[in-house]
């Protein structure tokens, strides 16, 4: 069993691999404006003088990695909110998880706030506390009339809930100035235009933390899959699991929101994907899906900023023009 | 029965201005003010638009403004009267509990446009568009008002300053300029610029500028890093309603060095005007051209 295992896991990793590598390459070639890179590249011209290299490291750098890392968490914590509730349809943005981050980051936007851990910026603290809070709600009401998660209740309470913290972030909105309303609107379409790497690092110790929790889920995750019960007759303490799920998946989501905004349907559409490929082993799914992740999301930010160049479009209404359609296909075919 | 002549043909006049401001759409078909003859000077206005506000007083009519809207702060006597919403939460029961014989709305509150006539109460509807229109407005408000003298003299006393400034920066080279006008605080990022029409890049223009995103004919662009970084401003002029203490403002203007093959950071020249008269297109739209031709031609003004 662990040598044909091990083939695959190597097999998918490579193919996944291969395609975020490209992707993560390839995309900070492409622009609204042509660059010479050997003069970006140029180590005789200082960096200051070098409207190529900046527009290659400030410009488009920054922001595909950033699509690489938000694409990459919010794919892989849709995968173990679906592998969790066993609910295909689970992912951050239907669980009300997205919202809850969103809400917490704008606060933050909106009043300035600024924390930090131990001397280091925790720009992504409000928007995890939102994500936090949004889970921790939706788990307490899909649990409280039944023993065990009642999925219908999950995902109606998500959805309830994504409303509410949407109308709290429209809320809050009203108190900003009149400007403000406009860049709100525009983070709230998601923005991976963030010109310096700062964001990036900041969220880097979440996204770790996250990663190192999903790698000890991908077996707990298959066994919670099939049920509960026979989970733990395996021997698999089932709440604990759970809850590291639970906390992973937020941290996740609440480090993506904080440096793109709150995208949609990538915690849906990566994972299906990546299941018709490569089955539903999550120990396949959880690291095919975080690298397909990253990939799909640089892909959709390349269309949002050349399509229409000059002007930009924001990169959520490209995933979600891809992942709308997807969203009620897979609801069609589940029928 | 003169009066009455008078009034028409004041009204037929502003009729006239209408398409000529208004933006292409629905919005274009209805008249600018309705109904078409009623009061003949209105006492009781409520303006929901800074820019008028400050035209009404600068015409003399500020004793008959009654109530404006939640983002008016100039003159200083608009601060003791009531607040009855903006663009987007008009507080329409208040409006109508003050008994206004006329309302200053935008052009795009269809909404409260259609409440205001069923109840029978005269509205002039205003638009942003560029400099040359804000003196179109002032005229139209001074004719709806009684103040057509006032609002003659004092278009042409803002025209003479403005000519004055383009003729004080004539054959001056003229620094690409960009103009932002919101972003995120202490960050490159959610950049708003002026694009190629609209008061503020006409302004710019006055004041001896080109902006950097005149080829894009919408009032604002989100400018991305990369398009700055492309476009290559001599200047970068951030234009801010709210006035900021020196500290801020020097950080602010420090988050710009990140983009150091920017000429305008090379040079030192990032500025922040941020006083409001800089995004108002009122009566005060002369002092903006002269304080931005200063910043952008500070040896034309020795």
């Amino acid at each position: 069993m662990t040598a044909p295992l091990g083939r695959r896991l190597a097999l998918t990793m490579t193919g996944f691999g291969v395609l975020a590598m490209a992707a993560v390459v390839t995309a900070p070639l492409v622009g609204s404006t042509s660059i010479s890179l050997r003069r970006a590249f140029s180590t005789t011209v200082p960096f200051a003088d070098n409207p190529d290299a900046q527009i290659f490291f400030i410009a488009r750098l920054p922001r595909t990695l950033a699509g690489a890392l938000v694409g990459s968490m919010l794919a892989s914590s849709g995968v173990v909110f679906q592998g969790l509730l066993r609910n295909p349809l689970a992912t951050p943005f239907t669980l009300g998880v997205s919202a809850g981050a969103a809400l917490g980051a704008m606060l933050a936007i909106t009043f300035g706030w600024t924390f930090a851990f131990a001397g280091i910026a925790a720009a992504p603290a409000p928007s995890f506390v939102g994500s936090l809070a949004a889970v921790a709600i939706v788990y307490a009401l899909a649990r409280a009339r039944h023993r065990g998660l009642s999925t219908n209740v999950l995902l109606l309470a998500g959805v309830t809930m994504n409303a509410f913290f949407s109308a709290l972030i429209l809320f809050v909105q009203y108190f900003a100035n009149f400007s403000e309303t406009y860049r709100i609107l525009h983070w709230l379409m998601g923005d991976l235009d963030i010109s310096s790497y700062e964001p990036i690092v900041t969220a880097l110790p979440l996204v770790a933390l996250s990663l190192a929790v999903f790698a000890w889920l991908a077996r707990p995750l298959n066994l919670l899959s099939l049920d509960t019960e026979s989970a733990a007759t395996r021997g698999l303490d089932v709440p604990r699991a759970q809850r590291a799920a639970f906390l992973s998946a937020s941290l996740a989501t609440g480090a993506a929101v904080s440096v793109g905004g709150p995208i949609g349907f990538i915690g849906i559409v990566v994972p299906h994907l990546v299941r018709l490929l490569v089955g539903p082993d999550h120990r396949l799914v959880l690291p095919a899906s975080a690298l397909f992740g990253a990939a799909f999301l640089i892909a959709c930010d390349v269309v949002a900023r050349t399509v229409m160049a000059p002007i930009e479009l924001p990169v959520g209404v490209i995933t979600a023009l891809v992942g709308g359609p997807f969203f009620l296909w897979l609801l069609v075919r589940k029928r | 029965m003169r009066i009455v002549a008078a009034v028409i043909t004041i009204l037929l006049s502003l009729s006239a201005h209408a398409g000529g401001t208004a933006p292409a759409g629905p919005v274009r078909e209805q008249p600018r003010s309705w109904p078409p003859a009623r009061s003949v000077v209105p006492q009781r206005i409520v303006s929901l638009i800074p820019a008028v506000t400050e035209m009404l007083f600068a015409l003399g009519a500020g004793p008959q403004v009654v109530a404006v809207g939640s983002f008016d702060t100039y003159p200083p006597e608009v601060k003791k009267l009531p607040r009855v919403g903006a663009l987007i939460d008009p507080d329409v029961e208040r409006i109508l509990s003050l008994h206004p014989d006329l309302v200053i709305v935008f052009a795009t509150q269809t909404t409260l446009r259609e409440q205001l006539g069923r109840a029978q109460i005269p509205i002039y509807v205003y638009n942003h568009a560029g400099l040359a229109d804000v003196f179109t407005t002032i005229r139209d408000v001074g004719a709806r008002v009684g103040r057509e003298k006032a609002a003659a003299d004092l278009t042409s006393r803002l025209e003479a300053r403005i000519d004055a400034v383009r003729k004080r920066i004539a054959g001056r080279p003229r620094p690409r300029t960009l103009i932002v006008f919101d972003r995120e605080k202490l960050a490159l990022r959610g950049i708003y610029a002026s694009g190629g029409i609209g008061f503020i890049h006409d302004m710019v223009d006055a004041a001896g500028g080109e902006n950097v995103f005149a080829d894009v004919k919408q009032q604002a662009v989100q400018a991305t890093t990369e398009l700055i970084l492309a476009r290559r401003p001599d200047v970068v002029l951030e234009l801010r309603a709210d006035p900021l203490d020196a500290a801020t403002r020097a950080q602010e203007v420090a988050v710009w060095s990140a983009l150091s093959s920017l000429p305008a950071v090379r040079t030192s020249r990032v500025y922040f005007l941020d006083e409001q008269k800089t995004v108002v297109p009122g009566p005060r739209v002369a002092e903006a051209v002269e304080l931005i031709a200063r910043t952008l031609h500070p040896t034309a003004f020795k």
